[in-house]
């Protein structure tokens, strides 16, 4: 990819990112959304963290196929028990890589 | 029914100094998480072969960190343009609710004010400014410059990051697990009741089925979508049945 290739592909994201961070805010700053609307929309994170999150967890992603207790579901849950009790993003962002690093380093797990 | 929320609780102070102290004692927490996602971003970016340059226009154009991470995932992976620029839009339309909600307390200023303000809405500067405008003592100025103290530190992170890559192995400490851990965690400061654990459940089962059985990336917005759809409509029959 020469730099226009970087430079269109990065502008396309930063515009699609862009848009619906300024949308409500220039227009909407005065006016309510409909309840169903903010509803809705409320439930969109988790619902788009845990689509993400499903096939890293949950399935074998070069051979795309269903597998229960790979490393990376086995290594979330004391992630999560971590992030449960610190409430620390950074905090939990280096727990899980530390304990994943340690995961690969195990005799059995190569 | 055109309600008006209620006007922001104060206008931006008129003393300079107070402002910027406050709001860079508020960023520091986001400042400090970034900075390991960033190098991490920055480390995986320059391992599937993006150059710094390039590293440092995505942040500053994007500023979005688990797009990046997937946009960088997706480069490697050899998916197309439109197809990553599409992921991205998709990750990032909950960002519209962000902007929705923060709105109410930036009511009745300068339209460059509010486009300034919207590039650095984020899930973690919404989070944090949204807590302080809610404490009552909290205003513009301090919430913008949070924003934009979080995007320095952010690109910072991200450029010099990529120039570590260069001299780390792939997937060395863990790296390639920082954007699942960082997923987690998020995703866990956002179970706020039982409606949004079935929501989360639901994601995962239909992502699931969604990306063994339909090949491509697909399964992002369609899982998601269904998901967030059925949690709505749970969210509603217990609303109706108390």
């Amino acid at each position: 990819m020469n730099f226009f290739d970087y430079f269109f592909l990065f502008a396309g994201m930063g515009l699609v990112t862009y848009i619906p961070r300024w949308l409500p805010l220039f227009y909407l700053a005065h006016k309510k959304l409909p309840k169903w609307l903010v509803d809705w929309l409320s439930l969109i994170p988790v619902a788009i963290l845990c689509a993400l999150l499903a096939p890293i967890l949950f399935t074998d992603q070069s051979a795309r196929s269903f597998e229960l207790g790979k490393p990376e579901f086995l290594v979330a849950i004391p992630t999560l028990l971590f992030a449960v009790r610190t409430k620390s993003l950074g905090g939990t962002v280096l727990v899980g890589m530390g304990l994943f690093w340690l995961w690969g380093l195990l005799p059995f797990s190569a | 029914m055109k309600a008006i929320p209620n006007p922001g609780p104060d206008q931006p102070a008129t003393a300079l100094n107070p402002w910027f102290k406050e709001g860079a004692i508020a960023s520091w927490p986001i400042c400090f998480g970034y900075i390991p996602i960033g190098l991490a971003m920055g480390v995986l970016a320059s391992q599937a072969e993006i150059p710094v340059w390039a590293v440092a226009m995505m942040s500053i154009l994007v500023f979005a960190g688990s797009a990046q991470f997937i946009c960088v995932a997706m480069l490697a992976a050899g998916a197309s343009i439109w197809a990553i620029i599409f992921t991205t839009f998709v990750v990032n339309l909950r960002h519209f609710l962000m902007s929705s909600a923060v709105a109410v307390h930036l009511s009745g200023l300068k339209r460059r004010f509010l486009s300034l303000f919207a590039y650095g809405i984020t899930d973690e500067t919404f989070a944090v400014n949204m807590t302080h405008f809610k404490k009552g003592n909290w205003d513009p100025l301090r919430a913008i410059t949070v924003n934009q103290l979080s995007n320095m530190a952010w690109v910072l992170s991200t450029v010099f990051g990529a120039l570590l890559g260069q001299f780390i192995p792939t997937g060395a400490f863990g790296t390639d697990y920082a954007l699942t851990a960082m997923f987690l965690a998020l995703l866990l400061f956002q179970l706020h009741d039982i409606v949004y654990v079935l929501t989360g459940v639901t994601a995962l089962v239909i992502g699931v089925a969604w990306y063994l059985l339909i090949p491509g990336h697909s399964y992002i917005l369609g899982a998601s979508i269904s998901a967030a759809s059925l949690g709505y409509f749970c969210k509603r029959y217990r609303e109706q049945r108390r």
